[in-house]
């Protein structure tokens, strides 16, 4: 397998009549920063549910590590270690910080008596090492639904990092978030993505940061792959810039 | 306080009351095994319906259930079943006190796997429903079994079973009972501070604040809930062992099914008490049956109206409960001291920070 972890070909599905994506192939390469933009509505988060499992596929092919995965339900793929974090941010509210850590564990190798283990030394340590990392090491005793909106997207992130994936899915991780903070978790994903080794795939509408940490990106629009590039060239590709204008 | 923490207190306290509660209050010595059944019930329904989010109208399934598999297994050890719950049979049967107490023991274990094996069952199909569905679902599983059970000759159908009857005197009897219904709601207990303190504990939770976020993040959602609910079952379906022989006669609509008074207390006393918490079920059942044995002793006919009274107020007025309150009003009673470093004070720990980086 090359160096592709993801891998799509012809991907296609539908809403009643309504085609959300048609025929959708890219690769993800191992180690990358990728990135996927597109108006709304261009068909990115549905594309983003698929490669989860988070509903089946009309047809075409989703493999995961050379594996197939368009069959397999969401608990399943993201115990292979796909994982995606939610557009609209998703944590577990009435616990704390630590708590939503510690159950992010990763679990594909629980076995039936972990369901009764406790989680202490080891991976507490982890999981304040994570809380640090994000910036929210003081906040970790704390209910993590009063948590401001940008913070619990920190913690969502620092969950999924928790969780050990090889690739992390970020539906829109900057959707929200005041400007200052943006810079702090750029500087983050990059960091995940050198230090921890994660595959990044990620949905972004804010360009400049998009074109700052994707190696690769592709562009969608009405369902369809538009362009695909280095940032450069996606920049002043003429097909993308009339999408995002609403020409065609 | 130094020499007893601030966890093992209230057990401490516990043990006394349960053990010296029917020596000192002789006469009501039923009423406080039936108090400790209800926590059993309360305590029960709150794992999934207070640290899990979902809530169950079909719990009585598993101590009715419970009831009849120990009666069969107790009966069916010596007799045949269907001779014994004949209503033509006019010959007297008495057990020995090594079959009564031999029966009892095997048929309350045959309950507890039995309720378990059933929750399992019952929880593939309705388990994968959610909010309102399930509670409807469960509900339609209790109803279910005892209309089964009414048409069901073999198990004396609608007349019910009278039980073997206890080997010794009354007053054994009472304090036999007592202790063994107080006995399992203690284990349930300190059982469940240990279950809520693992890994388990977490799970139930992050399934009742976000399901979906579970999934995506590969947690065995579905393994969690089956395997809550089969705690649940199991100890439901000791206690309806306990309580089928305690009771002397079972029969399936008012005593091992009542859908529309005990099933409805388990949910009522936990929500009086506070759910999601390992005390509030406790607290509820303890004010929710004083105000009951009350209200019957006083108001008799009346009781319905107080207690449906008690109802609309609580999920109207009061739906956090006794210790959601108490949470709310006074938060540094219950704030759990982190190991080592003392809890930042909450100025400290709202100053900006996360905004720190760059």
């Amino acid at each position: 397998m090359s160096g592709a972890i993801i891998e799509l070909d012809g991907v296609t599905k539908s809403y009643g009549g309504v085609v959300a994506n048609h025929a959708v192939s890219l690769t993800v390469e191992r180690g990358s920063i990728t990135g996927l933009i597109g108006p709304n509505g261009s068909g990115k988060t549905t594309l983003f549910n698929s490669i989860v499992g988070y509903h089946p596929i009309d047809s075409g092919s989703i493999r995961f590590e050379g594996q197939e995965i368009s069959r397999l339900r969401v608990q399943e793929i993201a115990r292979l270690g796909l994982l995606r974090t939610f557009q609209a941010t998703r944590i577990y509210g009435k616990m704390n910080c630590m708590q939503n850590m510690l159950i992010s564990i990763p679990h594909r190798k629980a076995r039936l008596r972990d369901m009764f283990a406790r989680e202490d030394g080891e991976v507490a340590e982890k999981a304040e090492r994570l809380l640090a990392f994000v910036g929210l090491y003081e906040k970790r005793h704390l209910r993590s639904g009063s948590l401001s909106f940008g913070q619990q997207k920190l913690l969502e992130f620092a969950m999924a990092l928790m969780n050990e994936p090889t690739v992390l899915l970020l539906d829109e991780p900057t959707a929200g978030i005041n400007p200052t903070l943006i810079n702090g978790l750029l500087d983050r994903l990059k960091r995940a993505n050198l230090e921890f080794g994660i595959t990044l795939f990620i949905i972004e509408h804010n360009m400049r940061v998009i074109m700052n940490t994707a190696s690769k990106i592709y562009c969608m629009a009405h369902g369809e792959m538009l362009a695909q590039g280095e940032p450069g060239e996606i920049q002043r590709d003429q097909r993308v810039i009339d999408a995002y204008l609403g020409a065609n | 306080m130094n020499l007893v923490s601030r966890q093992t207190l209230p057990y401490l306290l516990i043990l006394t009351a349960g053990v010296f509660a029917p020596f000192l209050f002789r006469d009501y010595s039923n009423e406080i095994a039936v108090l400790w059944l209800m926590i059993v019930f309360a305590s029960t329904w709150d794992i999934l319906g207070g640290q899990m989010g979902y809530n169950s109208l079909g719990n009585i399934f598993f101590f009715g259930a419970g009831m009849y598999i120990c009666a069969i297994v107790q009966i069916g050890l010596y007799y045949d079943v269907g001779m014994y719950t004949s209503g033509a049979r006019t010959t007297h049967i008495v057990f020995t006190t090594a079959q009564y107490f031999t029966g009892f023991a095997l048929g309350t274990v045959a309950a507890a796997i039995g309720a378990a094996a059933l929750a399992v069952v019952a929880g593939w199909i309705v388990l994968a429903l959610r909010g309102p569905y399930f509670a409807i679902g469960t509900l339609g599983i209790a109803i279910a079994a005892a209309e089964l059970i009414s048409s069901w000759e073999w198990v004396g159908a609608a007349s019910g079973i009278s039980m073997p009857v206890f080997p010794f005197g009354p007053a054994t009897q009472k304090l036999f009972f007592y202790f063994l219904l107080f006995v399992l709601a203690f284990v349930l207990l300190v059982f469940l501070r240990w279950l809520y303190s693992t890994n388990f504990g977490l799970a139930l939770n992050a399934i009742r604040d976000d399901e979906q976020k579970a999934e995506a993040m590969g947690l065995h959602t579905r393994r969690y809930k089956r395997t809550a609910w089969a705690i649940s079952a199991v100890f439901l379906g000791i206690s309806g062992a306990i309580f089928g022989n305690m009771t002397g006669f079972i029969e399936p609509r008012d005593i091992a099914f009542p859908t529309t008074t005990f099933n409805i207390f388990m949910v009522i006393m936990v929500l009086l008490g506070g759910k999601g918490t390992l005390w509030g079920p406790v607290i509820g059942a303890v004010v929710f049956h004083t105000i009951k044995e009350v209200t019957w002793t006083y108001f008799l006919g009346w009781q319905f109206v107080a207690l449906g009274l008690l109802i609309v107020v609580t999920i109207v007025y009061f739906q956090q409960g006794i210790v959601g309150w108490l949470m709310e009003r006074y938060p540094g009673l219950f704030k759990a001291a982190p190991k080592g470093e003392p809890e930042p004070a909450l100025g400290v720990a709202l100053a900006p920070h996360a905004e720190g980086a760059e």
